[in-house]
Protein backbone atom coordinates (compact mmCIF):
# COMPACT_ATOMS: atom_id res chain seq x y z
CA UNK A 1 0.00 0.00 0.00
CA UNK A 2 1.38 3.10 -1.18
CA UNK A 3 1.01 5.95 1.66
CA UNK A 4 1.58 9.83 1.40
CA UNK A 5 2.04 12.71 3.98
CA UNK A 6 3.60 16.07 3.97
CA UNK A 7 6.98 16.22 5.59
CA UNK A 8 7.33 17.97 9.20
CA UNK A 9 11.25 18.29 9.34
CA UNK A 10 12.84 18.38 12.66
CA UNK A 11 16.94 18.53 13.57
CA UNK A 12 19.31 15.84 14.94
CA UNK A 13 19.27 13.93 18.38
CA UNK A 14 16.06 15.10 19.05
CA UNK A 15 15.05 13.60 22.22
CA UNK A 16 12.03 11.76 23.61
CA UNK A 17 11.67 14.32 26.45
CA UNK A 18 11.91 16.68 23.43
CA UNK A 19 8.47 14.85 21.42
CA UNK A 20 6.64 14.78 24.95
CA UNK A 21 7.59 16.35 28.17
CA UNK A 22 8.28 14.44 31.16
CA UNK A 23 5.18 16.63 32.70
CA UNK A 24 2.71 15.56 30.79
CA UNK A 25 3.28 11.39 30.31
CA UNK A 26 0.74 11.06 33.70
CA UNK A 27 -2.44 10.78 32.18
CA UNK A 28 -5.01 7.99 30.80
CA UNK A 29 -6.05 11.25 28.24
CA UNK A 30 -4.28 10.79 25.25
CA UNK A 31 -4.88 14.12 23.63
CA UNK A 32 -2.62 15.70 25.99
CA UNK A 33 -0.03 13.91 24.28
CA UNK A 34 -1.18 15.31 20.86
CA UNK A 35 -1.62 18.81 22.33
CA UNK A 36 1.98 19.31 24.11
CA UNK A 37 3.77 16.73 21.03
CA UNK A 38 7.20 18.72 20.37
CA UNK A 39 6.00 21.81 22.93
CA UNK A 40 9.85 22.87 24.10
CA UNK A 41 11.28 22.03 20.67
CA UNK A 42 9.23 23.71 18.44
CA UNK A 43 5.31 24.97 19.41
CA UNK A 44 4.37 25.03 15.81
CA UNK A 45 5.27 21.51 15.26
CA UNK A 46 2.45 20.20 16.87
CA UNK A 47 -0.52 21.53 14.61
CA UNK A 48 0.94 20.20 11.71
CA UNK A 49 1.64 16.62 12.54
CA UNK A 50 -1.69 15.30 11.39
CA UNK A 51 -1.60 13.43 7.91
CA UNK A 52 2.65 14.15 8.01
CA UNK A 53 6.08 12.65 7.43
CA UNK A 54 8.18 13.30 10.07
CA UNK A 55 11.31 13.67 8.40
CA UNK A 56 13.88 13.62 10.95
CA UNK A 57 17.57 14.10 11.42
CA UNK A 58 19.88 11.28 13.28
CA UNK A 59 19.27 9.47 16.45
CA UNK A 60 15.89 10.28 16.85
CA UNK A 61 13.93 9.88 19.98
CA UNK A 62 16.91 9.40 22.01
CA UNK A 63 17.04 9.17 25.63
CA UNK A 64 14.03 8.10 28.11
CA UNK A 65 11.50 5.20 27.12
CA UNK A 66 8.39 7.20 27.37
CA UNK A 67 6.60 5.71 25.22
CA UNK A 68 4.54 8.03 24.76
CA UNK A 69 6.33 9.72 22.59
CA UNK A 70 6.01 7.37 19.90
CA UNK A 71 1.84 7.05 20.67
CA UNK A 72 1.88 11.14 20.61
CA UNK A 73 2.71 10.89 17.24
CA UNK A 74 0.65 7.94 16.40
CA UNK A 75 -2.37 9.79 17.92
CA UNK A 76 -1.53 12.94 16.03
CA UNK A 77 -1.81 11.52 13.00
CA UNK A 78 1.39 11.05 11.72
CA UNK A 79 1.97 8.34 9.20
CA UNK A 80 5.49 7.33 9.11
CA UNK A 81 9.12 8.30 10.60
CA UNK A 82 12.33 8.36 8.83
CA UNK A 83 15.76 8.92 9.91
CA UNK A 84 19.14 8.17 9.10
CA UNK A 85 19.01 6.60 12.64
CA UNK A 86 17.05 5.56 15.14
CA UNK A 87 17.45 5.47 19.06
CA UNK A 88 16.58 1.98 19.50
CA UNK A 89 13.63 2.04 21.81
CA UNK A 90 11.82 4.80 20.20
CA UNK A 91 12.53 2.26 16.70
CA UNK A 92 11.02 -0.54 18.50
CA UNK A 93 8.33 1.53 20.36
CA UNK A 94 6.85 2.45 17.03
CA UNK A 95 7.04 -0.41 15.60
CA UNK A 96 5.11 -1.82 18.29
CA UNK A 97 2.02 0.94 17.73
CA UNK A 98 2.43 0.33 13.99
CA UNK A 99 3.71 3.49 13.48
CA UNK A 100 6.16 3.51 10.15
CA UNK A 101 9.36 3.73 10.66
CA UNK A 102 12.46 4.22 7.46
CA UNK A 103 15.86 4.04 8.17
CA UNK A 104 17.03 6.49 5.58
CA UNK A 105 19.16 10.04 5.25
CA UNK A 106 16.36 12.21 3.68
CA UNK A 107 17.05 15.47 2.29
CA UNK A 108 13.55 17.69 1.91
CA UNK A 109 11.82 20.94 2.43
CA UNK A 110 8.98 21.00 5.32
CA UNK A 111 5.81 20.36 3.32
CA UNK A 112 6.63 17.95 0.68
CA UNK A 113 5.25 14.91 -0.11
CA UNK A 114 7.35 12.20 1.19
CA UNK A 115 5.25 8.73 0.19
CA UNK A 116 6.42 4.94 1.05
CA UNK A 117 4.85 1.55 0.16
CA UNK A 118 4.10 -0.05 3.50
CA UNK A 119 5.53 -3.49 1.66
CA UNK A 120 8.66 -1.74 0.77
CA UNK A 121 11.60 -0.08 2.07
CA UNK A 122 12.18 3.13 0.02
CA UNK A 123 10.88 6.35 0.50
CA UNK A 124 10.21 8.93 -2.31
CA UNK A 125 9.84 12.84 -2.30
CA UNK A 126 8.84 14.77 -5.33
CA UNK A 127 12.64 14.79 -6.40
CA UNK A 128 14.03 12.03 -5.44
CA UNK A 129 13.83 8.12 -4.27
CA UNK A 130 15.72 6.87 -0.95
CA UNK A 131 16.57 3.28 0.17
CA UNK A 132 16.15 2.74 3.79
CA UNK A 133 17.70 -0.26 5.79
CA UNK A 134 15.11 -3.20 5.46
CA UNK A 135 13.00 -3.75 8.50
CA UNK A 136 13.49 -8.04 9.97
CA UNK A 137 10.48 -10.13 8.68
CA UNK A 138 9.17 -10.03 12.34
CA UNK A 139 9.30 -6.09 12.80
CA UNK A 140 7.29 -5.79 9.05
CA UNK A 141 5.02 -9.00 10.18
CA UNK A 142 4.01 -6.78 13.56
CA UNK A 143 3.68 -3.36 11.16
CA UNK A 144 1.80 -5.13 8.87
CA UNK A 145 -0.73 -6.17 11.66
CA UNK A 146 -0.88 -2.89 12.96
CA UNK A 147 1.04 -3.21 15.70
CA UNK A 148 2.15 -5.84 18.83
CA UNK A 149 -1.43 -6.02 19.87
CA UNK A 150 -2.73 -7.61 16.82
CA UNK A 151 -0.04 -9.39 15.90
CA UNK A 152 0.18 -10.88 19.20
CA UNK A 153 -3.86 -11.41 19.18
CA UNK A 154 -2.70 -13.21 15.44
CA UNK A 155 -0.33 -15.33 16.86
CA UNK A 156 -2.99 -16.57 19.51
CA UNK A 157 -5.81 -17.61 16.72
CA UNK A 158 -5.87 -21.42 15.67
CA UNK B 1 30.07 -22.05 25.86
CA UNK B 2 30.32 -21.33 22.66
CA UNK B 3 33.19 -17.82 21.47
CA UNK B 4 32.48 -14.79 20.68
CA UNK B 5 31.05 -11.20 21.96
CA UNK B 6 29.29 -11.62 25.78
CA UNK B 7 26.18 -10.16 23.69
CA UNK B 8 26.88 -13.67 20.95
CA UNK B 9 27.19 -15.93 24.22
CA UNK B 10 24.72 -14.64 26.24
CA UNK B 11 21.90 -14.45 23.50
CA UNK B 12 23.77 -17.89 21.71
CA UNK B 13 23.54 -16.21 17.95
CA UNK B 14 26.19 -14.33 16.01
CA UNK B 15 25.71 -10.54 16.03
CA UNK B 16 23.47 -9.44 13.30
CA UNK B 17 20.97 -12.21 13.66
CA UNK B 18 17.70 -11.92 15.22
CA UNK B 19 16.58 -14.32 17.80
CA UNK B 20 12.97 -14.42 19.89
CA UNK B 21 14.36 -15.82 23.56
CA UNK B 22 12.54 -15.93 26.73
CA UNK B 23 14.15 -13.46 29.70
CA UNK B 24 15.14 -14.29 33.12
CA UNK B 25 13.58 -11.39 34.05
CA UNK B 26 11.58 -8.38 33.31
CA UNK B 27 10.95 -5.58 35.24
CA UNK B 28 8.91 -1.96 34.98
CA UNK B 29 8.26 1.01 37.00
CA UNK B 30 5.23 3.11 38.19
CA UNK B 31 5.80 5.30 34.91
CA UNK B 32 6.21 2.64 32.18
CA UNK B 33 4.44 -0.31 34.28
CA UNK B 34 1.27 1.80 33.86
CA UNK B 35 1.61 2.41 30.63
CA UNK B 36 2.28 -1.18 30.04
CA UNK B 37 -1.07 -2.20 31.74
CA UNK B 38 -3.08 -0.14 29.52
CA UNK B 39 -1.46 -2.06 26.27
CA UNK B 40 -1.76 -5.49 28.27
CA UNK B 41 -5.19 -5.02 28.80
CA UNK B 42 -5.93 -3.90 25.23
CA UNK B 43 -4.51 -6.96 23.31
CA UNK B 44 -6.61 -9.14 22.43
CA UNK B 45 -4.98 -12.47 23.30
CA UNK B 46 -7.21 -15.72 23.96
CA UNK B 47 -6.76 -17.12 27.10
CA UNK B 48 -4.33 -14.07 27.93
CA UNK B 49 -2.77 -14.13 31.43
CA UNK B 50 0.91 -13.15 32.97
CA UNK B 51 3.32 -15.46 32.16
CA UNK B 52 5.94 -16.38 34.47
CA UNK B 53 5.03 -13.46 36.94
CA UNK B 54 7.60 -14.61 39.05
CA UNK B 55 10.20 -13.49 36.96
CA UNK B 56 8.58 -10.20 36.54
CA UNK B 57 9.01 -7.60 38.96
CA UNK B 58 7.04 -4.07 39.25
CA UNK B 59 9.56 -1.14 41.05
CA UNK B 60 7.73 2.24 42.26
CA UNK B 61 10.49 4.75 41.68
CA UNK B 62 9.59 7.39 39.55
CA UNK B 63 7.24 9.49 40.92
CA UNK B 64 7.45 8.00 44.16
CA UNK B 65 5.43 8.69 46.75
CA UNK B 66 2.82 10.02 44.13
CA UNK B 67 2.83 13.25 43.55
CA UNK B 68 -0.76 13.86 42.75
CA UNK B 69 -4.14 11.89 42.57
CA UNK B 70 -3.68 10.98 38.84
CA UNK B 71 -0.73 9.76 39.44
CA UNK B 72 -1.60 7.47 42.72
CA UNK B 73 -4.71 6.27 40.58
CA UNK B 74 -2.46 5.02 38.22
CA UNK B 75 -0.34 3.73 40.54
CA UNK B 76 -3.24 1.85 42.64
CA UNK B 77 -4.54 0.03 39.11
CA UNK B 78 -0.77 -1.63 38.70
CA UNK B 79 -0.34 -1.98 42.49
CA UNK B 80 -3.70 -4.38 41.86
CA UNK B 81 -2.86 -6.08 38.86
CA UNK B 82 0.24 -6.72 39.99
CA UNK B 83 -0.45 -8.03 43.30
CA UNK B 84 -3.48 -9.92 41.77
CA UNK B 85 -0.81 -12.06 39.36
CA UNK B 86 1.83 -12.49 41.68
CA UNK B 87 4.75 -10.30 40.24
CA UNK B 88 7.48 -9.19 42.72
CA UNK B 89 6.15 -5.92 43.72
CA UNK B 90 8.34 -2.91 45.55
CA UNK B 91 6.28 -0.38 47.16
CA UNK B 92 7.02 3.32 47.58
CA UNK B 93 10.57 4.31 49.20
CA UNK B 94 12.24 0.68 48.05
CA UNK B 95 14.00 2.73 45.72
CA UNK B 96 15.14 2.93 41.91
CA UNK B 97 14.23 -0.21 39.68
CA UNK B 98 18.20 -0.95 37.99
CA UNK B 99 19.51 -0.49 41.59
CA UNK B 100 17.14 -2.70 43.08
CA UNK B 101 17.80 -5.59 40.05
CA UNK B 102 21.68 -4.76 41.23
CA UNK B 103 21.38 -6.05 44.51
CA UNK B 104 21.36 -9.96 44.39
CA UNK B 105 18.44 -10.03 42.45
CA UNK B 106 19.79 -10.07 38.53
CA UNK B 107 22.72 -12.65 37.63
CA UNK B 108 25.39 -12.75 35.28
CA UNK B 109 24.51 -14.51 31.94
CA UNK B 110 20.79 -13.56 32.40
CA UNK B 111 18.99 -12.07 29.46
CA UNK B 112 17.16 -9.49 31.41
CA UNK B 113 14.58 -6.52 29.91
CA UNK B 114 13.30 -3.51 31.89
CA UNK B 115 10.70 -1.29 30.60
CA UNK B 116 12.91 1.83 31.07
CA UNK B 117 16.28 3.02 28.91
CA UNK B 118 19.00 2.44 31.90
CA UNK B 119 17.98 -1.15 31.96
CA UNK B 120 21.81 -1.09 30.57
CA UNK B 121 22.86 -0.80 34.09
CA UNK B 122 22.84 -4.01 34.73
CA UNK B 123 25.31 -5.38 32.33
CA UNK B 124 27.46 -4.39 34.78
CA UNK B 125 26.92 -7.72 36.38
CA UNK B 126 27.35 -9.31 33.24
CA UNK B 127 23.66 -9.61 32.15
CA UNK B 128 22.25 -9.20 28.89
CA UNK B 129 20.42 -6.30 30.27
CA UNK B 130 17.82 -3.84 27.70
CA UNK B 131 15.31 -1.19 27.71
CA UNK B 132 11.93 -1.71 26.03
CA UNK B 133 8.88 0.53 26.08
CA UNK B 134 5.69 -0.14 27.56
CA UNK B 135 3.83 -2.60 24.96
CA UNK B 136 7.37 -4.71 24.51
CA UNK B 137 6.84 -5.09 28.43
CA UNK B 138 3.11 -5.90 27.75
CA UNK B 139 4.26 -8.70 25.22
CA UNK B 140 6.98 -10.15 27.57
CA UNK B 141 3.75 -10.28 30.55
CA UNK B 142 1.97 -12.09 27.70
CA UNK B 143 4.40 -14.50 26.06
CA UNK B 144 7.35 -14.42 28.64
CA UNK B 145 9.72 -13.45 25.92
CA UNK B 146 10.80 -10.95 23.28
CA UNK B 147 12.40 -10.70 20.05
CA UNK B 148 16.32 -9.19 20.12
CA UNK B 149 19.13 -8.30 17.11
CA UNK B 150 22.02 -9.13 18.72
CA UNK B 151 24.20 -6.38 18.21
CA UNK B 152 27.27 -5.40 17.16
CA UNK B 153 30.13 -5.07 20.17
CA UNK B 154 32.13 -1.69 20.79
CA UNK B 155 34.60 -2.44 23.51
CA UNK B 156 35.79 -0.08 25.63
CA UNK B 157 39.08 -1.11 26.74
CA UNK B 158 40.37 0.59 30.52
CA UNK B 159 43.57 0.70 31.54
CA UNK B 160 45.78 2.22 34.63
CA UNK B 161 44.07 3.13 37.46
CA UNK B 162 41.86 6.10 38.76
CA UNK B 163 43.59 8.30 40.89
CA UNK B 164 43.23 11.80 42.63
CA UNK B 165 39.54 13.50 42.66
CA UNK B 166 38.39 11.34 39.06
CA UNK B 167 35.53 8.76 39.65
CA UNK B 168 33.58 6.28 37.50
CA UNK B 169 31.46 9.05 36.63
CA UNK B 170 34.23 11.18 35.46
CA UNK B 171 35.31 7.32 32.75
CA UNK B 172 31.64 7.23 31.75
CA UNK B 173 31.50 11.09 30.64
CA UNK B 174 34.95 10.25 28.97
CA UNK B 175 33.44 7.46 26.94
CA UNK B 176 30.22 9.05 26.41
CA UNK B 177 32.39 11.81 24.69
CA UNK B 178 34.70 9.54 22.42
CA UNK B 179 31.59 7.56 21.01
CA UNK B 180 28.95 11.17 20.61
CA UNK B 181 25.45 10.65 21.72
CA UNK B 182 24.77 7.84 19.11
CA UNK B 183 28.00 6.26 18.46
CA UNK B 184 26.40 2.99 20.37
CA UNK B 185 22.96 2.88 18.37
CA UNK B 186 21.89 -0.80 18.28
CA UNK B 187 25.68 -1.93 19.56
CA UNK B 188 26.57 -3.40 23.00
CA UNK B 189 29.70 -1.87 24.65
CA UNK B 190 32.16 -4.41 26.53
CA UNK B 191 34.17 -2.50 29.28
CA UNK B 192 37.04 -4.66 29.33
CA UNK B 193 41.31 -4.41 30.04
CA UNK B 194 42.95 -4.21 33.05
CA UNK B 195 41.61 -0.71 33.59
CA UNK B 196 37.60 -2.39 33.70
CA UNK B 197 39.25 -5.55 36.50
CA UNK B 198 39.89 -3.12 38.92
CA UNK B 199 36.88 -0.63 39.03
CA UNK B 200 34.87 -1.76 41.75
CA UNK B 201 31.20 -3.25 40.92
CA UNK B 202 29.37 0.22 42.37
CA UNK B 203 31.26 2.30 39.97
CA UNK B 204 30.51 -0.52 36.84
CA UNK B 205 26.89 0.18 37.77
CA UNK B 206 27.85 3.81 36.99
CA UNK B 207 29.59 3.31 33.87
CA UNK B 208 27.17 0.93 32.54
CA UNK B 209 24.02 2.94 33.17
CA UNK B 210 25.06 5.44 31.05
CA UNK B 211 25.71 2.96 27.87
CA UNK B 212 22.06 4.49 26.88
CA UNK B 213 23.53 8.17 26.23
CA UNK B 214 25.49 6.90 23.46
CA UNK B 215 22.66 4.66 22.29
CA UNK B 216 24.00 1.37 23.05
CA UNK B 217 21.53 -1.42 23.69
CA UNK B 218 23.76 -2.24 27.27
CA UNK B 219 27.33 -1.84 28.55
CA UNK B 220 28.45 -5.09 29.81
CA UNK B 221 31.33 -6.32 32.31
CA UNK B 222 32.43 -9.74 32.50
CA UNK B 223 31.69 -11.38 35.71
CA UNK B 224 34.36 -11.86 38.02
CA UNK B 225 35.07 -12.72 42.09
CA UNK B 226 34.56 -8.58 42.39
CA UNK B 227 30.82 -9.63 40.72
CA UNK B 228 30.78 -12.79 42.82
CA UNK B 229 31.86 -10.73 46.25
CA UNK B 230 29.06 -8.09 45.39
CA UNK B 231 26.40 -10.50 44.86
CA UNK B 232 26.95 -12.60 47.65
CA UNK B 233 26.98 -9.57 49.83
CA UNK B 234 23.24 -9.08 48.86
CA UNK B 235 22.15 -12.31 49.43
CA UNK B 236 22.11 -14.13 46.01
CA UNK B 237 22.93 -17.86 46.14
CA UNK B 238 27.26 -18.51 45.01
CA UNK B 239 25.94 -21.84 43.82
CA UNK B 240 23.65 -19.59 40.64
CA UNK B 241 26.55 -17.14 39.82
CA UNK B 242 28.98 -18.01 37.01
CA UNK B 243 31.62 -15.77 36.36
CA UNK B 244 32.79 -15.44 32.69
CA UNK B 245 36.18 -14.55 31.37
CA UNK B 246 36.36 -12.48 27.46
CA UNK B 247 36.73 -15.20 24.55
CA UNK B 248 38.17 -14.64 21.04
CA UNK B 249 35.57 -12.21 19.51
CA UNK B 250 35.53 -9.58 17.36
CA UNK B 251 34.80 -5.98 17.73
CA UNK B 252 33.32 -3.63 15.79
CA UNK B 253 35.32 -0.79 16.98
CA UNK B 254 37.63 -0.30 20.14
CA UNK B 255 38.28 2.57 21.61
CA UNK B 256 40.92 3.07 24.71
CA UNK B 257 40.96 4.73 27.72
CA UNK B 258 43.84 5.68 29.93
CA UNK B 259 42.54 5.56 33.82
CA UNK B 260 45.00 7.44 34.95
CA UNK B 261 44.77 10.82 32.88
CA UNK B 262 40.91 11.21 33.22
CA UNK B 263 40.25 14.59 35.48
CA UNK B 264 36.39 15.41 36.89
CA UNK B 265 34.86 16.07 34.04
CA UNK B 266 31.28 18.23 33.36
CA UNK B 267 28.73 17.34 31.03
CA UNK B 268 27.65 20.86 29.18
CA UNK B 269 23.76 21.63 28.22
CA UNK B 270 22.25 19.99 26.89
CA UNK B 271 24.41 17.18 25.58
CA UNK B 272 25.91 14.69 27.51
CA UNK B 273 28.46 13.62 25.22
CA UNK B 274 29.56 17.26 25.71
CA UNK B 275 32.45 16.70 28.34
CA UNK B 276 34.85 19.24 29.38
CA UNK B 277 37.06 19.11 32.15
CA UNK B 278 34.76 21.20 35.85
CA UNK B 279 37.36 23.65 35.69
CA UNK B 280 36.57 24.90 32.66
CA UNK B 281 33.55 26.21 34.25
CA UNK B 282 34.84 26.59 37.61
CA UNK B 283 32.57 30.10 38.81
CA UNK B 284 29.76 29.60 37.52
CA UNK B 285 27.10 29.96 39.76
CA UNK B 286 24.37 27.53 40.47
CA UNK B 287 21.22 27.27 42.36
CA UNK B 288 20.64 23.93 42.96
CA UNK B 289 22.67 20.46 43.49
CA UNK B 290 21.04 17.03 43.17
CA UNK B 291 22.82 14.20 44.23
CA UNK B 292 21.32 10.54 43.27
CA UNK B 293 19.73 8.44 40.64
CA UNK B 294 20.41 5.44 39.32
CA UNK B 295 24.00 6.38 37.73
CA UNK B 296 25.31 7.94 41.48
CA UNK B 297 22.96 6.99 44.06
CA UNK B 298 24.85 4.63 45.36
CA UNK B 299 26.10 4.26 49.00
CA UNK B 300 29.56 4.76 47.43
CA UNK B 301 28.30 7.69 46.21
CA UNK B 302 26.84 9.50 49.38
CA UNK B 303 30.06 8.96 51.38
CA UNK B 304 32.40 10.62 48.32
CA UNK B 305 29.59 13.69 48.61
CA UNK B 306 29.70 13.39 52.49
CA UNK B 307 33.60 13.48 52.90
CA UNK B 308 33.71 15.97 51.96
CA UNK B 309 31.36 18.38 52.86
CA UNK B 310 31.45 16.94 56.56
CA UNK B 311 31.51 19.34 59.53
CA UNK B 312 31.07 21.95 56.93
CA UNK B 313 27.73 23.99 55.11
CA UNK B 314 26.34 24.14 51.89
CA UNK B 315 25.95 27.00 50.36
CA UNK B 316 23.48 26.76 47.98
CA UNK B 317 20.43 24.36 48.22
CA UNK B 318 21.12 20.48 48.33
CA UNK B 319 19.15 17.98 47.75
CA UNK B 320 20.50 13.98 47.97
CA UNK B 321 18.76 11.10 46.93
CA UNK B 322 19.68 7.77 47.87
CA UNK B 323 19.36 5.41 44.96
CA UNK B 324 17.61 2.24 47.03
CA UNK B 325 16.75 1.32 50.78
CA UNK B 326 19.77 -0.34 51.14
CA UNK B 327 21.89 2.45 50.12
CA UNK B 328 19.74 4.67 52.38
CA UNK B 329 20.18 2.48 55.60
CA UNK B 330 24.03 1.90 55.10
CA UNK B 331 24.44 5.62 54.40
CA UNK B 332 22.12 5.93 58.09
CA UNK B 333 23.86 3.54 59.84
CA UNK B 334 27.25 4.43 58.97
CA UNK B 335 26.57 8.54 59.83
CA UNK B 336 26.81 9.20 56.17
CA UNK B 337 23.20 10.59 56.22
CA UNK B 338 23.94 12.65 59.58
CA UNK B 339 26.99 14.22 57.79
CA UNK B 340 24.83 15.20 54.62
CA UNK B 341 21.96 16.42 57.20
CA UNK B 342 24.38 18.81 59.51
CA UNK B 343 25.87 20.38 56.11
CA UNK B 344 22.49 21.49 55.54
CA UNK B 345 21.14 18.83 52.39
CA UNK B 346 17.86 18.26 52.11
CA UNK B 347 17.43 14.29 52.60
CA UNK B 348 14.57 12.45 50.00
CA UNK B 349 12.96 9.30 49.88
CA UNK B 350 14.79 6.46 47.53
CA UNK B 351 13.86 7.11 44.08
CA UNK B 352 14.59 8.76 40.76
CA UNK B 353 13.91 12.57 42.65
CA UNK B 354 13.93 15.19 40.63
CA UNK B 355 15.96 13.69 37.43
CA UNK B 356 13.02 13.58 35.03
CA UNK B 357 11.62 16.55 36.11
CA UNK B 358 8.71 15.18 37.91
CA UNK B 359 8.95 16.49 41.31
CA UNK B 360 11.13 16.56 44.21
CA UNK B 361 13.34 19.41 43.42
CA UNK B 362 12.56 20.25 39.79
CA UNK B 363 14.08 23.65 38.49
CA UNK B 364 12.72 26.81 37.90
CA UNK B 365 13.12 28.95 35.11
CA UNK B 366 16.17 30.61 34.30
CA UNK B 367 17.94 28.22 36.92
CA UNK B 368 21.28 26.53 36.90
CA UNK B 369 22.00 23.23 39.02
CA UNK B 370 24.23 20.52 39.05
CA UNK B 371 23.39 17.17 39.14
CA UNK B 372 24.73 13.45 39.40
CA UNK B 373 22.15 12.35 37.24
CA UNK B 374 22.28 11.02 33.59
CA UNK B 375 20.80 13.53 31.11
CA UNK B 376 20.67 17.29 30.91
CA UNK B 377 18.77 17.66 27.82
CA UNK B 378 16.95 20.69 27.58
CA UNK B 379 14.02 21.18 29.67
CA UNK B 380 14.12 17.81 31.62
CA UNK B 381 15.02 18.90 35.31
CA UNK B 382 12.39 22.15 34.75
CA UNK B 383 11.23 24.13 32.07
CA UNK B 384 13.79 27.32 31.37
CA UNK B 385 16.32 25.53 33.43
CA UNK B 386 19.89 24.49 32.50
CA UNK B 387 21.97 21.78 34.56
CA UNK B 388 25.53 20.36 34.05
CA UNK B 389 25.91 16.79 34.65
CA UNK B 390 29.13 15.59 37.17
CA UNK B 391 30.81 13.19 40.01
CA UNK B 392 29.35 13.08 43.11
CA UNK B 393 32.79 14.65 44.66
CA UNK B 394 32.22 17.40 42.24
CA UNK B 395 28.79 18.19 43.27
CA UNK B 396 29.96 17.95 46.69
CA UNK B 397 32.71 20.79 46.11
CA UNK B 398 30.01 22.41 44.09
CA UNK B 399 27.83 22.85 46.91
CA UNK B 400 30.44 24.13 49.12
CA UNK B 401 31.19 26.95 47.23
CA UNK B 402 27.51 27.57 45.26
CA UNK B 403 29.48 27.40 42.24
CA UNK B 404 30.93 24.94 40.02
CA UNK B 405 34.13 24.17 41.46
CA UNK B 406 36.26 21.20 40.13
CA UNK B 407 37.88 19.10 43.28
CA UNK B 408 41.06 19.32 41.71
CA UNK B 409 40.39 23.05 43.35
CA UNK B 410 39.85 21.53 47.11
CA UNK B 411 43.80 20.76 47.17
CA UNK B 412 45.05 24.32 47.10
CA UNK B 413 43.62 25.02 50.55
CA UNK B 414 41.08 27.36 49.00
CA UNK B 415 38.39 25.46 50.67
CA UNK B 416 36.26 27.52 53.20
Amino acid sequence: MIVSGHAVVIGEDVDTDMIIAGRYLRTTNRSIWVEHAFEDYDKSIAGRLNGSVLVAGKNIGCGSSREQAAAALKEAGVRAVVAPSFARIFFRNCVNLGLYVFEADVVCENGVIVSFDTDDSYVKTSTAVYQAKPLSNRMKEILSAGGLNAYLSRQGEP
Amino acid sequence: MMAGTLSERILGSAEGTYVDRMVDRAFAHDGTGAQALVAFENFRIPGKSVVNPEKLSIIYDHISPANNSVTADLQGDLRKFSRENGMHFHEVGCGICHQIMSEGVCLPGEIVVGADSHSCTLGALGAFSTGVGATDMAGIWATGGTWFRVPESISIVLSGKLSGHAEPKDVALSYIKALGMDGGTYKALEFIGDGAAGIPVEGRLTLSNMAVETGAKTGLFYADALTREHLITYGADEKTISLQKPEDCSYESEIHLDLDDIEPLLAVPPRVDNAVPVTQYSGTPIDQVFVGTCTNGRFEDLKRFADIVRGKKVAVRTIVTPASKDAYAKALSTGVLSDILEAGCVICPPGCGPCLGAHMGVLGEGEVGLSTANRNFRNRMGVGAEYYLCSPSTAAVSALYGEIRSPIELEGGTNR
